[in-house]
């Protein structure tokens, strides 16, 4: 099946990457390569198939709410682009008052 | 002796360590000079670490002066896939977006081969976030193949691999999500194991599909990647998904042999459209060869398997899309300058920092997962995934182990498969279907097919047969030796 360019541009706008013009071309041809041999799984008759999404499962993982070691503030953050007053600095998210 | 230390076997070194006959100094210094020979050639890591491995030495040296008895690993170098952290030590997930991070903890695993006392000599190369089956899609470039420098030595985990079959290190760890640490030790002509989901922590393992992704070992012989199993093993509480049963003694049982033991030849993993000839006759051979030391071998169907890598294709993607949004330029890592606002700058920040691959595979899974898609695509792979256990388990009836081709073709030539991600994607036929039921493989070197490149043997086990597969794939090694070395290592057998 091919993606349409507003298919990939609404895509790439759900996962926060800024896309160019070629790479939205080239990214759409490919995923619509991809996604048509994906579609083989809707090829097994799966109806009555319980889906699985932890071959492994474990239930209830619990433990005593004891508190641990943890990292400290300074080391936890020292990873950030930026920072101030012990914590993460982001750009502006709402609109400068009117 | 001190001058060819490079050469030997990880158990070995350990024991002329544990017997003072040779320092762990001077082991971590042979490898260290092996390193800087052959490292321009082979480029498998992204930061070698030669202080962190003599400062590892030295302390293993001092505990054993000390009368203290180490691990049966203590002292032997080791080769770090780049995507566990280490505290203090560069981890860059072979990503732009984590280029300068610097991890402030060490992964679990780290922790344990600390106690263990295994030098890390360097982290090791990878497909950027542990995503692809060549190496190429490092944004530090590709490693060579020690076998033939034009060619890939497999991936994700190749620099791990290739380190250990060029003896920059007898020891490695990779991360084996589809199958990157089988896939390049095929390649590479050494030993992978793929453990059990959840037999070792994923604590500080930069994740890339969560109920995928599993830690194991390289080594070039099968008791070596069996210790190293062990010493990294076990039940980590701060990994919810960690297996809280003891771990069993992979060795006391590995060389038993495989007399009586029942293996199925996975028929549709063993040749037909896409397999190299040169791979299934070595294959073949090898099953022959398990027949003759008294295993049962009989052929076994397995239709279901060919859906797999499709459900894979969607489910990981998925995994991948959903862990990789925490990477915004917030927290950790990459940052675009200049953005206006966080939503251009979370968005401008990912798309400088990760590569096509990564980008492909989050706008894969962005749309498996979105609305309209989700039953349609992500959630039939799911069914898939019940499809494929159900498979295995039907086997298991007859069979204690399966027996396939680890890689349907040698190592191929960088560049080859890089503008095609489809036919990348096939590299990981044979290795998927283990990684959805969450069990367990093993990759052993059996061969050199027509191209005189390495082929690997695939043993599959049902979860936590580790003791089982080891012990298969040590009774092949003990009767069809190993490989001739690759022609990095000069003149000398291995």
């Amino acid at each position: 099946m091919a993606l349409t360019r507003e298919q990939v541009v609404h895509v790439a706008r759900l996962a926060r990457l800024a896309l160019s013009e070629e790479e939205l071309e080239r990214f759409g041809r490919q995923l619509s390569g991809i996604l048509e041999h994906a579609a083989q799984v809707t090829r097994l008759a799966t109806e009555d198939v319980a889906p699985t999404s932890h071959a492994i499962p474990l239930v209830n993982v619990l433990r005593p709410d004891v508190p641990g070691e943890c990292l400290a503030r300074e080391k936890a953050i020292s990873t950030a682009p930026e920072r101030e007053q012990g914590r993460f600095k982001v750009p502006r998210i709402m609109e400068e008052p009117q | 002796m001190t001058a060819d230390l490079w050469r030997l076997p990880a158990a070995e070194l350990a024991g002329a360590i544990a017997r003072r006959e040779v320092s762990a100094a001077e082991v971590v210094e042979s490898h260290l000079a092996r390193i800087e020979a052959v490292e321009p050639e082979v480029r498998a890591f992204i930061t070698p670490t030669p202080e962190l491995a003599r400062a590892q030495a030295s302390d293993v040296d001092r505990r054993i002066a000390a009368g203290e008895r180490l691990g049966p690993l203590a002292g032997v170098p080791l080769a770090l896939k780049d995507i566990l952290c280490v505290d203090g030590v560069r981890t860059t997930a072979g990503s732009r977006i984590l280029g300068e991070f610097v991890p402030p903890y060490d992964a679990t695993v780290v922790s344990r081969l600390r106690e263990a006392g295994t030098p890390i000599v360097g982290k090791a190369n990878l497909d950027e976030f542990a995503m692809g089956s060549s190496t190429e899609n490092s944004a530090f470039g590709p490693s060579r193949n020690p076998w033939d420098t034009t060619r890939v030595p497999g991936g994700s985990s190749g620099g791990s691999a290739a380190a250990v079959a060029a003896a920059m290190a007898p020891l490695g760890i990779g991360t084996d999500t589809g199958g990157s640490i089988r896939q390049p030790a095929a390649l590479c002509g050494v030993v992978g194991v793929k453990p059990t989901y959840g037999l070792v922590s994923r604590y500080g393992l930069i994740a890339f599909a969560s109920s995928l992704d599993q830690v194991g070992p390289f080594a070039r012989t099968v008791r070596d990647a069996a210790l190293l199993l062990e010493a990294i093993a076990g039940h980590d509480p701060r990994d919810s998904t960690s297996i809280p049963d003891p771990v069993a003694d992979l060795t006391a049982t590995i060389e038993d042999g495989v007399s009586g033991m029942r293996i199925g030849v996975a028929r549709e993993l063993v040749g037909g459209e896409g397999f190299q000839a040169g791979v299934t006759a070595r294959v073949r051979e090898a099953a022959d060869r398990l027949a003759a030391l008294g295993a049962e071998v009989d052929e076994v169907s397995v239709p279901t398997f060919g859906y797999a890598l499709s459900a894979y294709y969607l489910i990981a993607p998925a995994e991948c899309s959903s862990n990789l949004a925490r990477y915004d330029g917030v927290r950790y890592g990459y940052r675009a300058a200049g953005a206006a606002d966080v939503v251009e700058m979370n968005s401008r920040t990912r798309a400088e920092g990760f590569g096509d691959e990564v980008k492909r595979r989050i706008m894969l899974g962005t749309y498996a997962l979105s609305a309209g898609y989700y039953d349609a695509y992500y959630g039939k792979a799911q069914q898939v995934r019940t499809l494929v256990i159900r498979e295995f388990e039907r086997a298991y009836e007859r069979f204690d182990l399966l027996l396939s081709a680890t890689s349907p073709t040698t190592a191929f030539k960088i560049g080859e498969r890089a503008d095609d991600p489809l036919a990348m994607y096939l590299s990981d036929v044979c290795t998927i279907p283990t990684n959805l039921a969450g069990a367990a493989a093993i990759s052993v070197p059996c061969g050199l097919a027509e191209d005189g490149l390495p082929v690997g043997l695939q043993l599959m086990g049902p979860p936590l047969s580790e003791a089982t597969l080891l012990r298969a794939a040590r009774a092949f090694e003990r009767d069809f030796g190993f490989l001739p070395a690759p022609p990095l290592w000069g003149e000398g057998a291995p």
